[in-house]
């Protein structure tokens, strides 16, 4: 049986994602199962500076120019050719816009299993475990870990990225690539966000909506709430996929990490690609009239009423609250 | 130019999720499936390349209970061909399997494009395009959110974390995975789907055999440990609203 573990070690723009570390932290509970390494994949070119901290035994760096900037063509022939001649125990890799784009296209090109959503990974008495997390956040499916090889695609939440850090540099040991010529997709530009009237993930208090707004009529309801917390409102997917708010108000996976002191949800699920965004909020409070919504479990506070009813009372609360001290004061 | 959709229906996630006996896999008795929320965008993605540059829409669907309202509602949207894959597909089907069955079909339309959704809520075993495109070596992208074609490549946008594009060119035949379409899917109205009912014509594809392996074997499936719950404010809008204030006071946040 292989025994290393390998993890493809997600960069953008000369910056290490996050999600690498959590993989790292999940490499190194693997590798106590099975005895082996943990060995980081780094493709890029002139980015062996990135392998610094590393928490792995060691680093296989692929260097080519076309592997400079993330594309899904390059990595995925990269990662297809080590993968047959090197084998190993499993692949983690990011449920993300790197991993996901190439762990499918490995696992039906090479016929090796795929376990996505993975949330934890076990090793237990020589067995390894997947606990992954799937419908929108309401199931979790455990089971063992495919062999003799493995693709998992991780979600963060299970391990803490710290764990995948080290000040001690890892050995890097340069790989060779595989013919690159030929490919089928190229970077041409990257788009920065464009000009924001706000940054949210600086904002101190959040006022969310999600699909339980219902309609674009309804947002002046959270932003009177937001204006009177002295705060900001920003949305989960639907609400911008609908146009409703810009993509610069976007929390979650595929927008912004926000860390503000309070995170009010209203109307929100709580579906894993939003919560990805949230846990870094000091305190969360999440409205929604189904009881049974993922969101409770990641807030500190709930009601399960409709927002309709207590989002106009709340405001009214909160301004009298607000101006009751200045009040008092004169 | 032609588009194939191949879509997947999962579970709606309004209707509560109940687990069968066996505690490893859901029970389907009363489930209730609905087409995949970014199937339905990249459904519309396609008939917005229609109106745009011309094309001929194909969706594809496994033969599921809810699988002809799909198609029925796409060939109302723009959609072209309905094609219903009948074989022994269980609502809970791998995409492995999905994947497998998909793959003859589309390559016997030879499309210029094929357009996924980006992922399902069920997607144990990964989304269906990037396997797609690995069983018919075709190049693939996900994550997308804007599609321009011209002549044998297209453009995509792709979304990164953090807001950040990325434009990247891809030759042409390729599966994208769809993110959201350039606009939100269209509404249709229930008299043009019965229309659609009445005049579109449902293709039948048979598969014999469906081939899950590739995707993991499930020992335990269980709700979430419900541990640290959110502290469940009771009582009626006034009380939870005077409550909450408290909460924020005593948060410093109201200061």
């Amino acid at each position: 049986m292989h025994q290393e573990i390998y993890v493809l070690v997600e960069h953008l723009r000369g910056q290490v994602a996050e999600i690498s570390y959590v993989m790292l932290a999940a490499a190194q509970e693997l590798a106590r199962g099975t005895g082996g390494p943990v060995v980081a994949l780094l493709l890029g070119h002139d980015a062996q500076a990135l392998a610094q901290d590393l928490a792995a035994d060691r680093v296989l760096y692929v260097d080519h120019p076309a592997l400079a900037e993330f594309t899904p063509d390059a990595y995925q022939r990269v990662l297809a050719d080590l993968m047959e001649r090197k084998p190993p125990r499993a692949l983690l890799l990011g449920e993300t816009s790197v991993g996901a784009d190439v762990a499918g296209r490995l696992s039906a090109q090479l016929g090796l299993p795929l376990v996505g959503y993975c949330r934890t990974l076990r090793a237990d008495d020589g067995t390894l475990t997947f606990v992954s997390q799937i419908c929108g956040g309401r199931l979790m499916a455990e089971g063992e870990l495919p062999a003799p090889t493995a693709l998992v695609t991780m979600i963060p939440g299970g391990f803490k990225p710290e764990q995948g850090r080290s000040p001690h540099p890892p050995e890097v040991i340069p790989e060779p690539a595989p013919s690159l010529e030929g490919l089928r997709i190229t970077l041409k530009q990257y788009i920065e966000p464009e000009e924001e009237d706000v940054d949210i993930a600086k904002a101190p208090i959040l006022v969310a909506v999600g699909r339980g707004i219902q309609n674009q009529d309804n947002l002046p309801l959270a932003e009177a709430l937001a204006e009177a917390l002295g705060g900001v409102v920003c949305a989960s997917r639907p609400v911008v996929d609908q146009g409703w708010l810009p993509t610069t108000r976007l929390v979650g996976k595929s927008g912004k990490r926000v860390r503000p002191k309070v995170y009010l949800a209203l109307g929100i699920s709580g579906a894993p690609e939003h919560v990805q965004g949230i846990t870094d909020s000091e305190v969360i409070i999440a409205v929604n009239t189904d009881p049974a919504a993922p969101i409770f479990d990641v807030a500190q506070y709930g009601a399960a009423v409709d927002l309709f009813d207590l989002v106009p009372v709340l405001t009214e609360k909160v301004r009298q609250a607000r101006s009751a001290p200045a009040l008092a004061a004169a | 130019m032609k588009i194939v959709v191949p879509v997947k229906l999962v579970p709606d996630l309004v209707e509560e999720l109940l687990i069968d006996e066996s505690g490893t896999a859901l029970d389907t008795t009363w489930l209730s499936l609905i087409l995949s929320e970014f199937d339905d965008h990249a459904i519309e993605q396609a008939i917005l390349l229609k109106e745009r540059d011309g094309a001929q829409v194909t969706v594809v669907v496994p033969d599921v209970e809810g699988a002809d309202d799909v198609l029925f509602t796409a060939a109302a949207k723009g959609a072209d061909r309905l094609i219903r894959l009948v074989g022994p597909f269980e609502p809970t089907v791998n995409n492995h399997a999905l994947a497998r069955a998909f793959a003859p079909v589309v390559r016997e339309l030879q499309p210029d494009l094929v357009l996924t959704g980006v992922q399902a809520h069920s997607d144990l075993d990964g989304p269906v395009g990037p396997q797609l495109a690995g069983l018919l070596g075709l190049p693939y992208v996900g994550y997308v959110a804007g599609v321009r074609v011209q002549g044998d490549r297209c453009l995509v946008r792709k979304e990164h974390p953090g807001a950040l594009l990325a434009e990247m060119e891809v030759a042409l035949p390729a599966v994208l995975g769809i993110q959201a379409a350039e606009e939100p899917p269209r509404y249709v109205a229930f008299s043009k789907i019965r229309q659609a009912m009445k005049t579109a014509a449902i293709e039948e594809w048979p598969v014999d055999e469906l081939d899950p392996s590739g995707g993991p074997a499930v020992r335990r499936l269980f709700q979430p440990e419900v541990g640290e719950r959110a502290t469940m404010l009771e009582g009626d809008v006034d009380e939870i609203a005077t409550r909450l204030v408290g909460i924020l006071e005593e948060l410093g946040v109201l200061a």
